[in-house]
């Protein structure tokens, strides 16, 4: 799976997501996705500071370049974890390219 | 490699054990209307009843409580009622409730599931089981409790849809005239269900009329239930798994509650009727316990006089009124003397709820559970013959000897 520097991504519509007390919630709507009764998902400490870029307007790069500009860490390793999010959400249907 | 995505058991996530204000789950009673016209049952009004039909919440009230719900930090709704699937409106509430986050809990008889509706639900998984209620493998058996001549073959082909669409479903069966004779038969098909993860539930010592509306209903429900002696036959028929389960119960749950009301969990989630009232728990509808949604104007009655209907005031039931409600304390004396000190009280079914469908008041002990209970108690050793739960001092040890 590769995802690209000036792709526009959006949650999809097969999932709803909520923010609960400064959670985020991943809910399945449509079938495939999860299906394990009881089972939702939430997002890591990292996952919630970029779900909230990936609004379907910013670039993958502007994602990178904020996350870059509002945290104190190296370049490489934001890129990482912004590529590694986008990737898993991508294989678990929970975002999209616009 | 990092997991950013991390999948939950939604009873596990601390946020819902970490924060006061948020709820895990609402029920909704979607109509007391129902298509069966069952013996025993607690709530059902005729399916036509039309003055019922025109006081239930319309789609944009149930909408506003959905969505009120969610912002609450619900994650799930149990749609019930009476028959949910008799509402016109049912997929668009379902699928509002989806597209809130919710997952959906459905209980019905299932003879309203149609091609369409199987369909839905396959494409739009509820995310929990759908809850089937059964009256009989049989036609005969089956319309005897429900009084309605077709409803059998309603049924089966209702549950055939859920099948061949692939919809996860759980039955669950009333033990009235007639099941007994077909529990074997029954429990063999639960067996093959996908979504059973172990025997199927069954009602038997059953609640009267919640609303208090019928004394001959009352009667009929009184001659339906088992004696307290028959129920714990049936309950002790896999004795081993029955044993184990009532050790670690009662070890957790048994003890005398003193004069507190709500040992139970009551007005800690809400359950709101199917004409905009919230009530503290599904079966507690006294209204001095309750808050109504809308603020009805006039003195006509009926959708026509509803002047606003404040999906808002959920917040204020379980923040506020409901909070209050559980510091309320049990006065009547007889209650006093055995309820409060007996150490049954977890094993009894006797709660605010029930007391008030039996009498009228919300801590008056119910003759009836306290039978069965005792009954329990005595199968499992608690108590010797011509004791009493509320007289035993050591009730520890007697627990221990489950």
């Amino acid at each position: 799976m590769s995802v690209s520097a000036e792709t526009v991504y959006i949650p999809s519509d097969d999932v709803v997501a909520r923010e609960i007390e400064g959670e985020i919630i991943i809910v399945p709507l449509v079938a495939g996705i999860g299906g394990v009764d009881d089972e939702l998902f939430t997002l890591n400490e990292t996952g919630r500071a970029i779900w909230s870029k990936l609004d379907g307007h910013r670039t993958l790069a502007d994602v990178v370049a904020e996350m870059a500009a509002e945290f104190a860490a190296e370049d490489d390793e934001i890129e990482r974890d912004v590529v590694g999010l986008v990737t898993e959400l991508i294989e678990r249907r929970m975002l999209v390219a616009v | 490699m990092t997991a950013y995505v991390v999948r939950r058991t939604a009873g596990e996530h601390p946020l819902w054990q970490r924060h006061g204000l948020v709820f895990g789950s609402l029920d909704i009673e979607l109509t007391e209307r129902c298509n069966n016209d069952c013996m025993h049952c607690y709530i059902c009004l005729p399916e036509h009843d039309e003055e019922a039909r025109r006081r239930e919440m319309s789609t944009a009230e149930v909408q506003a409580l959905l969505t009120e719900a969610a912002a609450l930090g619900a994650l799930s709704v149990r749609l019930t009622g009476g028959e949910p699937l008799l509402r016109g409106d049912f997929e668009e509430l379902y699928l509002f409730a989806r597209r809130s986050g919710l997952k959906v809990t459905l209980f019905t008889n299932a003879r309203g599931v149609t091609p369409q509706i199987a369909e839905l639900l396959a494409r739009v998984p509820p995310l929990r089981p759908v809850e089937v209620t059964v009256y009989g493998m049989s036609a005969a058996t089956y319309e005897r409790a429900t009084r309605r001549r077709g409803s059998y073959d309603e049924f089966r082909r209702g549950v055939k849809l859920l099948q061949e669409s692939g919809v996860p479903f759980v039955v669950k069966a009333a033990l009235l005239p007639g099941m007994a004779g077909e529990v074997a038969e029954f429990e063999e098909w639960a067996a093959t269900l996908p979504a059973m993860d172990g025997p199927p539930n069954y009602s038997m010592f059953f609640d009267l009329r919640g609303r208090r509306d019928s004394e001959r209903r009352n009667e009929t429900i009184r001659g339906l239930r088992l004696s307290p002696a028959d129920g714990v036959r049936f309950l002790t028929r896999d004795r081993k798994r029955y044993v184990k389960q009532l050790r670690e119960f009662c070890a957790k749950f048994t003890r005398p509650p003193g004069d507190e009301l709500f040992s139970c969990g009551a007005g800690l989630g809400a359950c709101v009727d199917a004409y905009g009232i919230v009530q503290p728990c599904m079966g507690l509808r006294a209204p001095e316990t309750v808050v109504p949604l809308r603020n009805e104007t006039g003195g006509e009655g009926g959708a026509g006089s509803v002047a606003a209907f404040d999906a808002t005031r959920l917040r204020y039931a379980l923040t506020e009124a409901f909070p209050r409600l559980r510091e309320m304390r049990a006065t009547n004396p007889e209650y006093l003397r055995r309820c409060a000190r007996c150490f049954l009280k977890g094993l009894c079914e006797q709660c605010p709820a029930k007391s008030w469908a039996e009498s009228g008041t919300l801590d008056t002990p119910v003759e009836y559970l306290c039978e069965v209970a005792h009954e329990q108690a005595r199968d499992l050793g608690m108590l010797e013959p011509g004791e009493h739960g509320w007289e035993i001092e050591d009730w520890k040890g007697r627990v221990e000897r489950i």
